[in-house]
């Protein structure tokens, strides 16, 4: 039987943690993938990605916190993206080579590890249920560091990643708030990293995005579907996978494919009724 | 010449060998419509970029409405050229002007009724209520640029930069943009300056034409640059300037540095 409900009143205490953990990522990739989409960043966010898994596997192997050797994984990848690839091009190619770079450094870590082998994993593919009370509070300070930010910087951020040109003329730092970005995406994919996994966090930053930007060029409706999508699949994930003994992130990502499937077929049958 | 909107004055620039423009004077009057016409690699692009001091100068100064610029001013519109959006960009063809007025504001906004009035107000300006919510990946490349137009101007800027808007339209299309350009900028009395391949879809409404060749440059009225003598002096070749049913067509002999079908196309 792949689902057990039984006793799930019971179950759902001990994850409280684990949801918390959940709703804040799925605001954060809900809203930070709006950008990633517009701005065409969905594979720097895998590159990113693997360069955090590399710093919480080192941080694992010499006994540091995990999450924080995410972060700073993290952020170096974004500040070097950020430094040598204002262009695209040149973007994509940094990006490709530093993400086997990172994974490779990452496994090398894993493999010096002397611990349970549960623990490799789960920075690779997700945890099953294990977020305790420490990784919960950076959790909690990145996610309110970045949707404040993100906040603020909305508008200038929206007109740069539109028209850069039309931006910078009109004064907005557009080269001030590309760093910046690539700094929240760094911490935000840090955060992902903790729960899905490094090889998922696109399902959580990408996947809800592009499935709300299928449907609507609402600047307004745009985010708010896509944090419902993302909240869904994060949320959603691990209350199935309570019921099912497997890790979250089957889960989560399978949500996250599904919304985006609907997503499509809606904009389809709407271009067929016009 | 405290009154001009745009000041260059004696301003050079050269990349390694080759010298772009040097000694370039220029003084803009409020309202005033200038061409800056020139082959590709004359440095018409790099001298909007000197402008809005996002390009060092070698020597020389610029200073809108009497002060230099460092990134960019609010006292500028910006029409760029023509590229199509992605079709999943989450923004309506209203909030490209919406952007033009509150796009580089932090924070939430606090005066949306005011803005809203505003961009109502360009929307008939620029007939754009039939577009108005459509998503501005589905507007045609004609439409886009009306909106830019209408966010150039939405902020009331002294001084409007174009950077090739007209290109990669067709000539009906060009026509409609560059009429509802020289009308929003006489409405709002901002001094353009319009750097383009071809001086004929606006030649009805240049005062003046920037002309940047061999790192050299004329300045002056059509009547005055658009001739044979004038360009060939500039180009150091053979240049015929054609005058033929109002349009000027610019053709040059074998020259290596001048594609004259540019110029008319």
């Amino acid at each position: 039987m792949i689902f057990d409900f039984s006793n799930y009143d019971q179950l759902i205490p001990l994850v409280t943690n684990s949801l918390i953990a959940a709703g804040l990522l799925g605001l954060v990739g809900g809203l930070i993938g709006i950008f990633v989409m517009t701005r065409d960043m969905s594979f720097a966010v895998h590159g990113v990605s693997e360069l955090s898994f590399a710093g919480a596997s080192i941080a694992l192997l010499l006994g540091a916190d995990v999450v924080a050797g995410s972060i700073a994984g993290s952020l170096v990848a974004a500040l070097i993206i950020g430094v040598l690839g204002s262009r695209a091009k040149d973007r994509n190619s940094i990006i490709a080579v530093l993400m086997p770079f990172g994974l490779g450094l990452g496994i090398l870590a894993l493999s010096l590890y002397p611990g349970r082998a549960s623990n490799k994993f789960g920075l690779l593919t997700g945890q099953i249920v294990s977020v305790n009370g420490t990784s919960l509070e950076w959790l909690a300070g990145i996610a309110i560091l970045v949707i404040l930010t993100l906040v603020i910087i909305w508008r200038p951020l929206s007109f740069a990643s539109l028209d850069p040109e039309v931006a910078a003329a009109r004064g907005v730092k557009t080269g001030a708030l590309s760093v910046i970005f690539l700094v929240l995406l760094g911490l935000a994919v840090a955060a992902s990293v903790q729960v899905v996994g490094a090889l998922l966090v696109l399902s959580l930053l990408v996947t809800p995005a592009a499935a709300a930007l299928r449907v609507t060029s609402s600047p307004k409706l745009a985010p708010v579907l896509s944090v419902a999508f993302a909240l869904t699949a994060s949320v959603g994930g691990i209350l199935l996978a309570l019921g099912g003994g497997l890790p979250i992130s089957p889960y989560i990502t399978s949500i996250s494919f599904a919304i985006y499937l609907v997503c499509r077929l809606v904009a389809y049958v709407r271009k067929v009724r016009k | 010449m405290s009154k001009s909107v745009l000041s260059i004055k004696k301003a050079s620039l050269s990349f390694g060998e080759k010298a772009l423009w040097q000694n370039l004077d220029l003084e803009i009057a409020p309202g005033e419509f200038i061409a800056v016409l020139g082959t590709n690699g004359s440095g018409k692009t790099t001298l909007l970029k000197a402008i809005l001091g996002q390009q060092k100068l070698d020597s020389g100064k610029i200073s809108i409405a009497g002060k230099p610029i460092k990134h960019g001013s609010r006292n500028i519109g910006y029409i760029p050229q023509h590229r199509s959006v992605d079709s999943s960009t989450p923004l309506l063809a209203r909030d490209l002007l919406t952007l033009g007025l509150t796009g580089h504001r932090y924070g939430i906004s606090f005066s949306a009724r005011k803005d809203r009035a505003r961009v109502e107000h360009i929307l008939g300006c620029i007939n754009g209520f039939d577009l108005a919510r459509k998503p501005i990946g589905e507007l045609s490349g004609g439409e886009l640029q009306r909106f830019r137009v209408g966010q150039a101007v939405i902020d009331e800027p002294d001084l409007i930069l174009a950077d090739e808007p007209l290109s990669a339209l067709d000539p009906a299309q060009q026509k409609i943009i560059a009429d509802l350009l020289d009308q929003e900028r006489k409405e709002h009395s901002a001094a353009v300056l319009f750097v383009t391949h071809d001086v004929n879809p606006i030649l009805s409404m240049v005062d003046r034409v920037l002309y940047l060749a061999n790192g050299q440059y004329r300045i002056g009225t059509p009547d005055e640059v658009m001739r044979s003598e004038v360009l060939s002096e500039l180009y150091e070749t053979e240049i015929d300037v054609v005058r033929n049913q109002g349009r000027i067509v610019v053709v040059g002999s074998h020259s290596h540095e001048h594609h004259p079908e540019e110029d008319w196309k």
